[in-house]
C-alpha cells in the first residue's frame, strides 16, 4: 500500500502530535507515578490519583472543553501564554496537548506499577553506599523500572494516536494543522466518495495501534522477567 | 573507638531496645530470633529511626535528640543477609557504585579474590561469590565501620571459613570497627572481641 501525499501528511502530523504530546507529558506522569507509588494513604495522594484518572473516565468532549477553558484566550494558562506571544488554539501544539492529556492515565498506571515493583531493599542498600535520594532514584529506581516506564510511553502513544473527542473540541479539525488520523477518518466519512480513503486510513490506524500494543507487551514481559529474577534471587530471605 | 548504642524502637506490640558500649575490633551481636538484631543494625545504618536514644560510632554522633545523620552520610559499610547487589549492574559497576574518591578497586578485587567475577552480572554469582562482592562494595564505599548482618548464614561450611578468614583480615589490615550479627557460636568464638547479647523484646 503506497500512501498519497495527503495521507502521508496526515500520518506524519498524527505521529508528530502523539510523540510530542506523550514526551511532554512523560516527566509529569513519572512524577505523579512516583508520588502515587510511594505516598500511599494520604488524602492528597488519593485526590491526585483521582485527578490523574479523570481523562480516562470523563467524556473526551468534556476534557476538550476543560482544555478550551484553560488554554483559551480568556483562560488562565492561555492568557499567560499570550503574554509570551504563544498560542496553542487551532494549532498542532494544541492537538499535542490534548493527546498528551488523554494519555496521562495509561502512562501513570504503567509507570506506577513498575516503580512499585522496584525492591526498596536495593534502594536502602544504595543509601548506605553514600547515594542521596536523587542519586538512588536516577541510578537504581529508574533503571530497574525502565521497561515499565517505556511500556507506559508506548501505551500512551497508542492511546493518543486514537484521540478524537478532546482534540476536535479543543482545536477543531483543520487539515494540515490539527487533523490527525481519527479526525481525517471522520472527515472522509462525511464525503460521498470517501469510502476508499476511510478504508486506507483505517488500515493505517489498525497497523499503528497493533504495532504499539505489541511493543508495549514485549516491554511489559521484559519487566515481568526482571521482577521474576528478583524473586528468584531473594527467595526465602 | 567502637560502638556506643542506647536506643529503643516500638514496633507494634513489642519494643526493641539495646544499650551497650564496646571497644575496638569485632563486636558480635547475638540473641534469639525476633530480638531485633537486624532492626538494630538498620538503626545504626540510618535506615530505621529509633524512637529515642543515641548512637555514637568511633566518637561521631550519628543519632540523638538533636542529630539524625542520613544513611548516605554515615559512612557505614552494611552487608545484608541477602547481599542486595544491584541486579542491573555488573560486579564491576556494583563495586564502583559507592566507591569513595581514591578507592582502589583492583586492590580490593585482589584482596577478596573478585578478579574473575568483575565482568559478570549478579544473577550469575553463587551465594558465596555474591556475599564477597557485597563485602567489597561496602568496603570500597569509604566505610569507617562495618555492619554485617549474618553474612555467612546462606553459605556452606567451606565458604563460611573463607569469608570468616576475610573478616579477620579486614579487622587486622584495615582496622575497622565491625558489628557482626550471628547465630553461630563457632563464628562468634572465632571472630568476636566483644559479645553483646540482645534479649527477646518485651
Amino acid at each position: 500500500m503506497t500512501l498519497s501525499a495527503q495521507e502521508a501528511d496526515i500520518l506524519i502530523l498524527s505521529l508528530k502530535v502523539s510523540v510530542v504530546g506523550v514526551l511532554a507529558a512523560a516527566p509529569f506522569c513519572l512524577l505523579c507515578a512516583l508520588v502515587l507509588a510511594r505516598g500511599r494513604g494520604a488524602w492528597g495522594v488519593i485526590l491526585l490519583d483521582a485527578l490523574v484518572h479523570l481523562p480516562l473516565v470523563l467524556p473526551p468532549v468534556v476534557t476538550g472543553w476543560l482544555l478550551l477553558l484553560a488554554f483559551g484566550t480568556q483562560g488562565p494558562v492561555g492568557r499567560m501564554m499570550a503574554g509570551w506571544g504563544v498560542t496553542v488554539m487551532f494549532r498542532w501544539t494544541g492537538a499535542a496537548i490534548a493527546a498528551g492529556v488523554m494519555a496521562v492515565p495509561l502512562m501513570v498506571r504503567s509507570m506506577r506499577l513498575s516503580l512499585e515493583a522496584v525492591d526498596p531493599r536495593l534502594e536502602a542498600a544504595a543509601r548506605t553506599l553514600g547515594a542521596g535520594r536523587w542519586r538512588v532514584f536516577a541510578t537504581i529506581t529508574l533503571p530497574l523500572a525502565m521497561p515499565g516506564v517505556l511500556a507506559g510511553l508506548v501505551l500512551g502513544f497508542a492511546r493518543s494516536l486514537g484521540e478524537f473527542g478532546a482534540t476536535i473540541t479543543f482545536v477543531s479539525n483543520i487539515p494540515g494543522e490539527t487533523q490527525t488520523l481519527p479526525l481525517a477518518i471522520y472527515s472522509a466519512l462525511q464525503l460521498p466518495d470517501g469510502d476508499a480513503m476511510v478504508t486506507r486510513l483505517a488500515v493505517m490506524a489498525v497497523v499503528l495501534s497493533l504495532g504499539s500494543l505489541v511493543v508495549a507487551e514485549l516491554l511489559a514481559r521484559r519487566m515481568a522477567h526482571v521482577a521474576g529474577l528478583r524473586q528468584e534471587r531473594f527467595h526465602g530471605l | 573507638m567502637g560502638f556506643e548504642v542506647d536506643v529503643a524502637l516500638r514496633r507494634g506490640e513489642r519494643t526493641i531496645a539495646a544499650s551497650f558500649v564496646t571497644g575496638e575490633g569485632v563486636t558480635a551481636l547475638v540473641g534469639p530470633s525476633g530480638a531485633g538484631k537486624t532492626s538494630l543494625l538498620f538503626m545504626i545504618a540510618g535506615l530505621l529511626r529509633p524512637d529515642a536514644g543515641r548512637i555514637i560510632v568511633n566518637g561521631q554522633v550519628l543519632f540523638d535528640d538533636a542529630v539524625n545523620v542520613p544513611p548516605e552520610h554515615r559512612a557505614c559499610g552494611m552487608v545484608f543477609q541477602d547481599h542486595r547487589l544491584f541486579p542491573h549492574l555488573s560486579v564491576n559497576a556494583n563495586l564502583r557504585y559507592g566507591m569513595a574518591k581514591g578507592g582502589d578497586l583492583p586492590g580490593m578485587a585482589a584482596f577478596l579474590g573478585l578478579e574473575p567475577l568483575l565482568g559478570r552480572m549478579p544473577r550469575s554469582l553463587s551465594g558465596g561469590e555474591a556475599q564477597r562482592v557485597a563485602l567489597g562494595r561496602a568496603l570500597l564505599s569509604g566505610a569507617r565501620f562495618l555492619l554485617l548482618d549474618e553474612p555467612l548464614s546462606a553459605l556452606d561450611m567451606a565458604r563460611k571459613g573463607e569469608i570468616m578468614g576475610l573478616i579477620e583480615r579486614i579487622r587486622g589490615d584495615l582496622g575497622l570497627s565491625i558489628l557482626y550479627v550471628s547465630h553461630d557460636p563457632r563464628e562468634v568464638e572465632r571472630l568476636a572481641d566483644h559479645v553483646v547479647e540482645m534479649a527477646a523484646p518485651q
